[in-house]
């Protein structure tokens, strides 16, 4: 049925585009075409391989062979020496930096891959919504594991070994809180799984759920078992309706295999799991908050102590992790604390997801091992910054997290190294920016959503961020002044040290993190008035050229406000008390007589 | 539905499910296969999965091709949705992006009856928890 015998496929990311891909493919066919060769092998452009680095990258199918940096001229050697005569060309082989071997089947050099997935494991593999193919991919496997060769000393122990901490951001350690949560002793404990994620840009814990749901189910359940609880309940957004309908199939589906209910597995241990929507109250992940909300108050978060480990929902005691937590849990004793605790770094073990946003050519969900350097994940995986721009900066952690330059592009992701970074972790949502975009917006884009999301609880978050963004308003206005900004700076301070819950005490970070790392871009805005990414409207104004204008009325026409006047067929020119700046002009002009100042 | 009893149930039922999927994913002579995998995550979705899964529900029907349509989750190529998966029988499976009615057209016509790689392939670059025992 093949048509073909061989294919060689050429990558068409972007990076070896511009290293030469096309030619490449060109050049490969015009020899296969000389020796006649057109209907036999197939020559094809394919998707970024996430291996720039070694770009322009061609794949021989079936064999797997891997030809590194290969240049337009060597179509010949490849087509020769491969297709006709079947051996591989040793010097576009990669050679292993280790010992210079080369290598040449891809499947065996997986360390080019710079991905891992763990979390991910099923996303994108089974059906979500038919529990046995996930069974068939070792689905509770776990659980039965730990139910039947395990006490939950053991099992709590086996995952303070793993050194696997929360996903969800502050990075705790999993085991120690289980351990905690084991020790308090009460008539009814429970579970909790936060699914209220809501960075901007975040996508991590919506995919886990939509992908793989059976993960978080037997995680959740092996949570109940260590701790002493029969009772898990989900605070998952009301906004995420599929991944409620596939979470909702597959606790059913549990329900029916007897993996959810009384006495699972015959080994006396039973438990369920509900669900409880909420209205996507930022404020909401938050632990306390959270389990306010299920519990039918206001969304507000407490001072801990108590923490929900002595005194949670209900007042009993609670665990809550995060979605992405308990997804790593099921392999973690599938393969053991040894295996999981020699992946990432001294002190962050594992994988983190992360939703690659923003100016990147392969916006995507990525799973890297713990670190990683950023420079890895933006220009291997996620294949660059569009359209050849100049990186700037990269945003994590959402709105508690900071921005990391080009001098942090090298630093190994783990979650110590973001906060000495002047960042953190944060869920997993990474905002990639470039040249184009203003670091003094961005930092009021954050401010606008925190002060949105503000419960309004504690008088620095509520006031504090407020009158936070107002300073940065002013300063984009260009009406800032240099004791603006050293109130920026006091005012954020005073918020983070004072503010009851991580809302507050994080949410100055996007301000701290632009004035610490791009100073002379605050300091233009307020001494020469000039916004260098062009998008401060207030710093700018569009003024029409006489020479090129040639009186067309185009500009004039198209002006919704009336700001541009002139004589049919002489110069126009802009009224500036009138032009509200919305560019209409510039794009309508043929003549380029129209630029931004 | 039989309910999972025991430990020795669980591990019974996984190695009967996974023979029934190995067959499926390998096939044999006899039963030439052909799988299709949908990524439909809520951004599959959003970017036209469903209609291109009906496509090839329909479509490989009328064009009288053995083959399984099922949906999964999120593949993680966002920028590349809708993405899909073609498991040919005793091959590697393919990952294709940017897939609408046409581009299914042209995988089905091309690449699943005729194995001609058509543009728009997603090299896999991700180890899985499979092969890394480190």
């Amino acid at each position: 049925m093949t048509k073909y015998k061989m294919h060689l496929l050429v990558c068409g990311g972007t990076g070896c585009r511009a290293s030469a891909s096309d030619a490449i493919v060109g050049k490969l066919q015009k020899e296969l075409d000389e020796k006649n060769l057109q209907d036999e092998v197939q020559v094809v452009m394919t998707g970024c391989f996430g291996f720039c680095e070694k770009g322009p990258i061609v794949k021989v199918l079936p064999d797997n062979t891997f030809y590194v940096q290969v240049k337009p001229d060597d179509a010949k050697v490849i087509v020769e020496e491969h297709v006709i005569k079947g051996r591989k060309v040793e010097k576009l082989l990669y050679k292993d930096p280790a010992d210079q071997k080369e290598i040449s089947d891809s499947k065996h050099m997986g360390f080019y891959k710079k991905q891992l997935r763990i979390a991910l494991r099923n996303c994108g593999v089974i059906n979500p919504e038919n529990i046995e193919e996930a069974i068939a991919r070792d689905a509770y496997a776990a659980l039965a594991k730990v139910l039947t060769e395990m006490t939950p000393q053991q099992a709590i122990q086996e995952m303070i070994d793993s050194g696997l901490r929360g996903r969800g951001g502050g990075g705790f350690p999993t085991g120690m809180k289980w351990k905690i949560a084991s020790q308090n002793h009460a008539d009814q404990k429970y579970v909790v799984c936060n699914a209220d994620e809501g960075d901007p840009g975040a996508f991590m814990d919506r995919s886990i759920l939509e992908g793989d749901p059976h993960s978080v189910i037997e995680a959740m359940a092996i949570n109940g078992y260590c701790i002493g609880a029969t009772k898990g309940l989900v605070y998952i957004r009301a906004e995420y309706p599929l991944a409620i309908e596939r979470l909702k199939i597959a606790i059913n589906q549990a329900r029916e295999y007897g993996l959810l209910g009384d006495d699972i597995l015959g080994t006396g241990f039973s438990f369920d799991i509900q669900l409880r929507y909420g209205a996507g109250a930022f404020v909401c992940g938050e632990e306390t908050a959270l389990i306010h909300s299920m519990e039918g108050e206001r969304g507000e978060p407490t001072f801990k102590p108590p923490f929900p480990a002595e005194s949670g929902y209900l007042g009993k005691p609670t665990n809550v992790n995060n979605v992405e937590t308990y997804a790593n849990i099921p392999v973690i004793y599938l393969k053991g604390a040894n295996w999981f605790n020699k992946i990432g770094t001294a002190k962050s073990k594992g994988t983190k997801v992360f939703a690659l946003a923003g100016k990147i050519n392969n916006v995507g969900l990525i799973e890297v091992p713990m670190g990683t350097t950023l420079r890895e994940v933006i220009y291997e995986i996620g294949g660059g910054i569009k359209d050849g721009k100049k990186f700037k900066a990269v945003q994590t952690g959402g709105p508690s997290g900071g921005c990391l330059t080009e001098k942090h592009l090298d630093t190994p992701i783990d979650y110590d190294n973001l906060i000495a970074s002047g960042s953190m972790m944060g869920s997993g949502g990474m905002i990639v920016m470039d040249e184009d975009d203003c670091m003094v917006s961005v930092a009021r884009f954050y401010l606008d959503f925190t002060v949105e999301e503000s419960c309004g609880k504690c008088a620095p978050c509520r006031i504090g961020n407020k009158r936070l963004h107002e300073q940065l308003d002013i300063i984009c206005k260009g009406k800032g002044t240099l004791a603006d900004m050293d109130k920026l700076r006091n005012l954020s301070h005073v918020i983070k040290d004072t503010s009851l819950c991580g809302l507050g005490q994080t949410s100055p970070n996007p301000v701290l993190s632009t004035l610490d790392n791009f100073y002379d871009e605050y300091l233009e805005h307020v001494h020469d008035k000039k916004c260098r990414a062009g998008v401060c409207k207030d710093l700018m104004q569009y003024i029409i050229d006489t020479e090129p204008c040639v009186g067309c009325t185009a500009c004039a026409r198209v002006c919704p406000v009336g700001a541009i006047s002139g004589e049919r067929k002489g110069p126009h020119t802009i009224d500036q008390t009138i032009c509200i700046k919305c560019g209409a002009c510039m794009d309508k002009c043929k003549f380029n007589a129209i630029s931004i100042h | 539905m039989v309910k999972v009893k025991s430990l020795a149930d669980l591990q019974n039922l996984k190695a009967n499910l996974q023979t029934k999927v190995d067959l499926r994913e390998k096939g044999d002579s006899a039963e030439r296969l052909v799988q299709v995998r949908v990524a439909m995550a809520t951004c599959g979705i959003a970017s036209g999965a469903k209609k291109v899964m009906e496509f090839f529900i329909d479509e490989l029907e009328k064009r009288n091709i053995d083959a399984v349509v099922t949906q999964t989750g999120c593949m993680g190529y966002c920028y590349a949705e809708p993405t899909i998966e073609v498991k040919l029988p005793n091959q590697d499976p393919v990952v294709f992006g940017y897939v609408d009615s046409k581009k299914a057209d042209e995988i089905i016509e091309k690449y699943i009856k005729n194995g001609e790689l058509v543009p728009g392939i997603i090299p896999v670059n991700y180890e899985t928890i499979d092969n890394n025992n480190q």
